[in-house]
């Protein structure tokens, strides 16, 4: 165990150095953020109904989007893609670790660092200039960070799953490119989730991703009681054990029949 | 004359082939070909979803219906990705000056941002294409309007308009790689940002956001001026309907502004050595 620790800490202090990188894509976020809230802010002044979240939720559940955006498995490991590609995978099989833990190690650490590095500055300004509201309670902000742990595992577990994907797509750029849109539009950063029609709401909370994002911002903002905390974990943790048993046999699956070009 | 003819033809037909080499050359990897199509698909299918169920939710926006956003929606994501399949190119071009490859483009006896566009069509923007086409038609159908021949050439000149003006941010973003040697991440939230902002109504945003985006970046005069026209609806902005049906022509001229650009950058262009 402490053999994956260490790969873990070690990656995660690494892209904790990534600062420069974690600035440039600010601006943007900004902007994109502002344009969001705008537009939502129009179509609340366009009907007086009651909606299942209010203006000011639907704001700050944007903005936390913003601050959590990089939690969402939108990349995988370049180096891992590259090792692929070279065909120097081959070495990682040759290690006494077991590979998936090792993966699944990487993929925390890439998923939590720069996360770290963008969500505090977004919090900050977006706490201070564009609206973003404070957890309701105390109570509320725990089951957040908790719910965020489970998402983060989560999004670990799909990560790893992309990673393991590029075994067979060697160009890597296919599935690597459609989870991602998929997994925007389902863990609400098309719309929050609440705001689609009731019909769809069952799906959507039984699909893993709505665990990545959308109810972790629901605990922040009270729309989920606190008490609703071990729900939401249990739904994350139960996709997370589905992905990860299911990534352990793709990549058994992939080793056994893996050809390496070169290396 | 005839020659200035000829040649242009010549540059047409050269341009032909290397998106001919592009294109078989990206259908080499078929099932990542027809992955990054879907996922586009997808990208840009969800967004119109989002709006779909927020019509679904208040029922309009600000007084404009679904199938009046539905044809600003449209028009922008099919610029967008004529625009982002022709241009893409320039994505690389900071690779280039940096390697020293941008030299050998500049010893060929043809037009270098011709080259460097032409480097790469890419093929995955048919995803954004064939969804905006799709929402465009069904828009077409469901406002249920005259559609006149004057009206389809003023929606042909804005969507052409609207990918000039895209073609020419693109253009823009990559000269900045003549003075830094990376492109700056800034003109990422003018075209993406752009095409999100321009997928709703101008009128329904702050008023020094709508100032940038019509006197600064005039992503207005790509889709929301002509539909203006279009509707035949009065403006709430308050704009006179000959601007609206002349609009299309400052995405042009945005175009032709942002290939001056690139000529100044090139004069001033100094090799980092290969």
């Amino acid at each position: 165990m402490t053999a994956y620790n260490a790969v873990f800490s070690a990656r995660f202090q690494t892209l904790l150095q990534y600062r420069a990188a974690a600035a440039a894509g600010f601006g943007t976020q900004l902007f994109w953020g502002l344009i969001r809230t705008m537009i939502f802010e129009a179509f609340y002044r366009s009907g007086a109904a009651p909606q299942p979240m209010s203006l000011p939720q639907v704001v700050t559940y944007v903005w936390l989007g913003q601050a959590m955006l990089v939690l969402i498995p939108w990349n995988v490991d370049a180096d891992v893609r590259a090792m692929i590609r070279s065909g120097t995978v081959a070495y990682e099989l040759v290690r006494p670790l077991d590979l998936y833990t090792l993966w699944y190690s990487r993929a925390l650490a890439l998923r939590t660092a720069p996360a770290l590095l963008r969500a505090l500055p977004m919090f900050a300004v977006a706490g201070c200039f564009f609206g973003m509201q404070p957890p309701p309670s105390l109570a509320a902000g725990a089951a957040w960070l908790a719910a965020t742990a489970g998402a983060a595992l989560l999004a670990g577990a799909i990560t790893t799953l992309i990673t393991i994907s590029l075994l067979w797509t060697l160009s890597g750029e296919g599935v690597s490119r459609l989870l991602p849109a998929v997994t925007m539009l389902f863990a609400g950063y098309v719309l929050p989730l609440p705001l689609f029609p009731d019909w769809a709401q069952a799906l959507l909370s039984f699909l893993p991703f709505a665990g990545l994002a959308d109810t972790p911002f629901r605990m922040y903002l009270g729309h989920l009681p606190p008490e609703a905390v071990f729900g939401v974990l249990g739904h994350q943790l139960a996709w997370t054990a589905a992905l990860v048993l299911l990534g352990r046999a793709a990549l058994a699956r992939a080793t056994r029949r893996m050809v390496v070009q070169g290396g | 004359m005839s020659e200035r003819i000829g040649d242009y033809l010549d540059t047409v037909r050269l341009y032909g082939r290397y998106v001919g080499i592009s294109v078989r050359s990206q259908l080499q990897y078929r099932a990542s070909f027809l992955m990054l199509t879907l996922s586009q698909f997808v990208l840009v299918g969800s967004e119109f979803l989002g709006i779909w169920a927020l019509f679904g939710r208040f029922g309009n926006l600000r007084g404009w219906s679904l199938a009046e956003v539905a044809l600003l929606f449209g028009m922008i994501s099919v610029s967008f990705a004529l625009a982002e399949g022709c241009v893409r190119g320039f994505d690389t071009f900071p690779a280039l000056v940096k390697n020293g490859d941008f030299d050998r483009l500049l010893l060929r006896p043809r037009g270098t941002a011709f080259q460097v566009a032409a480097q790469e069509w890419q093929l995955m923007r048919l995803g954004r294409l064939v969804h905006g086409v799709a929402v465009l038609g069904w828009a077409a159908v469901a406002l249920d309007m005259a559609w006149s021949l004057p009206k389809i050439l003023l929606l042909g000149a804005a969507i052409v308009g609207g990918a000039c003006l895209f073609c020419g941010l693109f253009v823009l973003q990559a000269t900045l790689a003549f003075w830094t040697v990376e492109t700056l991440e800034i003109m990422n939230t003018v075209t993406y940002g752009g095409v999100e902002t321009a997928q709703y109504p101008l009128a329904i945003y702050q008023p020094w956001f709508r100032r940038f985006f019509t006197l600064v970046v005039p992503l207005a005069c790509a889709n929301y001026f002509p539909a203006q026209a279009l509707l035949g609806r009065p403006d709430p902005l308050g704009s006179p309907p000959l601007f609206q049906w002349l609009s299309p022509v400052v995405g042009g001229l945005f175009l032709a502004g942002a290939l001056q650009v690139w000529k100044v950058g090139l004069r001033h262009y100094c090799s980092t050595g290969s």
